[in-house]
């Protein structure tokens, strides 16, 4: 049973993020979403001082103004001061995590969080962090339940959103021509990344989000262009990403994030060789045994 | 405080010493990386690096700072080349590539690390300390092996100093004077690895990449030279690698890693706002000085065009006559009105009524003078029909310098006319030739 949830708290990660993470590469921002993932770390400290409580909803509110937060302030260093973009992006992540781990070192008492744990979190610990209902009632592990309310809204976002999404994301010109708001979705966008790595920190932790942001959906683009079958490759690719990764891990017996991650990895690795339309190795096949139009119809 | 600067704490020394030595030469290195606009290639390497460690420790079983560094150096070699080649090689874009090559391999890393830790091996106890970083447990061995490799990168950096500078710059130039930019593109590479994996043990994986760049976006802004630059970003490792150690002294619980961080961004904020010419606060400055100059003189032209057309340079004018003379904006004409007078360019004479001072006459010919002379210049010179130069000379009055204005007068011949048959106005008229 264990496994079960175990499982079922990686896809549900892998899902989350995988949808919002093809919008991120399509749109060349893969970077920014490994930027925000790690500087909502005194959004999640500073909501845990303040509320003193795990509640979900003042993490979600914490984690949403840094997401917010971070995205200002790389656009801030980018087009106020000038400074080259990759500058911009590494400046505003080391220094906000910088922050987050100064605040745990100093409030080491009251937040239970550590450094280890923001890290590569602790999804093995899932199926212990039960919900149980006031008639006494064991409901499952908690982060599952939070976990499947955000990829709800993560849904409705982009069921709702898709035009916008998918305006702003190929033709930003034509968006503003048309009336859509590019900066509107660019936010949006960004609050969603940043709430569903709040939620998915405790359990797997910063690397594991930024596995499943950015690896998915670039194996997904190796192997289709069309937007719809994208989305619906990385479901499949992060579904099977998180089951091959909790065996590996059992196999190995190391962690479970890490292990989704590096089987992430080969995937994006066989895409990369076997892609029918841009592998490598098929290109080199083909190159090699050309097919032959034979003349039987005639 | 006083405890902490004498150093006579050997321990002090050591840690200070280690953590000023890592943030100086990643700072010297961190400068070119941030050059080549790589600086999140940097990020991925510390991440990469990991595996490297983990399986260095599997194989030989040591915890020594040697093995562990050559582990790190072909781990971080490795995610490049293969960052490298799924940006070149496939459709992925390059920051994808970046974010690919760092989750995964730090994945692994992660797994090598937490299935160590299970084996229970007796001596592993340490290894995740290049997750955050060391700098409180750094051993006089652990400083042997980075002043050397600290020694060996700036040995590097010196004696190609000239190369790297122009493979930074323009890589296309260095080719084409016959330098081998393949071979110093892969000794930099092999540089830059070097001092992530050994500034790793400083700050840890996720804030490595702030040592590399911070420094040197930070100087950035204070110079144009790489030489002072590559100084600058030095010096201000140094400084936050001091006083990092220093807070951690004073307050044990906190970590100098994140420290040292937070003080490198602190450095680069203040660098980014405060910093002459490139700053920001410098440039709203020079923005807001070119808006006053350019209001100022449209409404002194104002003033020169109703003296002209009534022949009574100094006469009395209403803000009315001003507003017909040329669109103003209200609150700008306002502004712009007080300016003048305050400078004593103009004279008040009760509500809305102005004139122009001795001073004020001068000023308003001149930006006149300005204006016709270069629409004269683009008819007679630059072949422009006369009725398309107005707009142009609306634009580059305020830019004209007395040098600029010396030339055009010689170019022309000290004209009499513009190309609209105006009047030029000089301070001294020059008097009609005899013919």
């Amino acid at each position: 049973m264990n496994a079960f949830w175990i499982i079922l708290t990686g896809a549900l990660v892998a899902t989350s993020c995988g949808l919002l993470g093809t919008f991120l590469i399509l749109r060349k921002m893969a970077m920014v979403g490994d930027a925000i993932s790690h500087a909502v770390l005194p959004g999640i400290v500073i909501a845990y001082l303040l509320s003193e409580s795990r509640d979900v909803l003042p993490m979600l509110i914490g984690a949403a103004a840094l997401g917010v937060l971070t995205t200002f302030m790389i656009e801030f260093l980018y087009q106020k001061a000038r400074l080259q973009i990759d500058a911009s992006i590494g400046i505003t992540f080391t220094w906000l995590f910088a922050m987050g781990i100064i605040l745990i070192s100093l409030y080491a008492g009251q937040v239970d969080l550590d450094q280890d744990c923001v890290l590569y979190g602790e999804i093995a610990y899932v199926p212990l962090d039960l919900w149980i209902t006031e008639s006494g009632r064991s409901m499952g592990p908690r982060p599952v339940w939070i976990l499947g309310g955000v990829l709800l809204l993560i849904l409705l976002l982009i069921i709702v959103g898709y035009r916008g999404l998918k305006i702003t994301t190929f033709n930003p010109e034509y968006a503003a021509a048309v009336g859509i708001s590019t900066v509107f979705w660019h936010y949006l966008l960004m609050s969603a990344v940043s709430v569903t790595t709040v939620v998915a920190f405790e359990s797997v932790g910063a690397i594991l989000v930024v596995a499943f942001l950015i690896v998915p959906p670039a194996t997904a683009y190796l192997l289709t262009e069309k937007l719809q079958q994208m989305l619906l490759l990385t479901v499949g690719l992060g579904l099977l990403t998180a089951v091959s990764g909790y065996y590996l891990a059992v196999w190995i017996d190391g962690s479970v994030a890490g292990a989704m991650a590096v089987t992430s990895g080969v995937f994006l690795l066989l895409a990369v060789l076997f892609s029918p339309s841009t592998g490598v190795l098929t290109q080199r096949f083909r190159s090699r045994y050309p097919l032959r139009v034979t003349e039987t119809g005639k | 405080m006083s405890d902490f600067f004498t150093f006579s704490d050997p321990n002090v020394r050591l840690v200070t010493a280690g953590t000023i030595l890592l943030g100086m030469s990643a700072a010297i290195v961190g400068t070119f990386t941030f050059l080549r606009k790589r600086a999140l290639v940097g990020d991925a390497i510390a991440h990469a690096i990991l595996p490297g460690v983990c399986l260095s420790f599997i194989i030989t079983g040591e915890k020594h700072p040697v093995y562990l560094l050559v582990g790190a150096v072909l781990a971080g070699w490795v995610s490049l080349l293969v960052m490298d080649y799924l940006s070149s090689r496939t459709k992925l874009s390059t920051d994808t590539a970046i974010g690919a090559v760092l989750s995964v391999f730090f994945g692994a890393g992660i797994l090598l690390l937490t299935s160590i830790q299970h084996s229970s091996s007796a001596n592993q106890a340490g290894l995740d300390q290049f997750l955050f970083g060391k700098a409180a447990a750094m051993t006089r061995q652990d400083i042997w092996v980075f002043s050397g490799v600290a020694v060996v990168l700036l040995g590097l950096v010196l004696a190609f100093f000239r190369s790297f500078k122009l493979i930074s710059f323009d890589p296309a130039f260095a080719k084409s004077i016959g330098l081998p930019v393949r071979r110093l593109e892969f000794l930099l590479s092999t540089i830059t690895v070097l001092a992530v994996a050994t500034g790793i043990q400083a700050v840890g994986v996720v804030l490595m990449a702030a040592l590399l760049i911070t420094p040197a976006a930070a100087a950035r802004f204070w110079t144009d030279r790489i030489q002072v630059m590559v100084l600058l970003a030095a010096a201000f490792g140094l400084l936050s690698g001091l006083f990092g150690s220093w807070i951690s002294y004073t307050a044990p619980s906190m970590p100098t890693g994140p420290w040292i961080v937070v003080l490198l961004s602190l450095i680069a904020v203040v660098s980014v706002v405060v910093a002459p010419q490139r700053g920001i606060w410098a440039r709203l400055r020079l923005q807001r000085g070119n808006a006053r100059k350019i209001r100022q003189e449209n409404i002194l032209k104002a003033f020169y065009g109703i003296g002209e057309a009534a022949d009574a340079p100094v006469a009395t004018v209403t803000v009315e006559a001003l507003r017909q003379q040329r669109p103003f904006e209200d609150r700008a004409l306002e502004l712009g009105l007080w300016e003048l007078a305050r400078k004593g360019l103009l004279h008040r004479h009760g509500a809305g009524t102005y004139a122009l001072t001795p001073t004020g006459l001068r000023e308003s010919r001149r930006v006149v003078r300005l204006h016709r002379l270069w629409e004269l210049y683009l008819t007679e010179r630059m072949n422009y029909a006369a009725d398309h130069v107005h707009n142009t000379a609306e634009a580059i009055e305020h830019v004209i310098t007395p040098e600029v204005e010396a030339a055009l007068l010689k170019e022309l011949d000290h004209p009499i006319l513009d190309p609209h048959d105006a009047v030029i106005p000089y301070q001294n008229p020059p008097k009609p030739s005899a013919s």
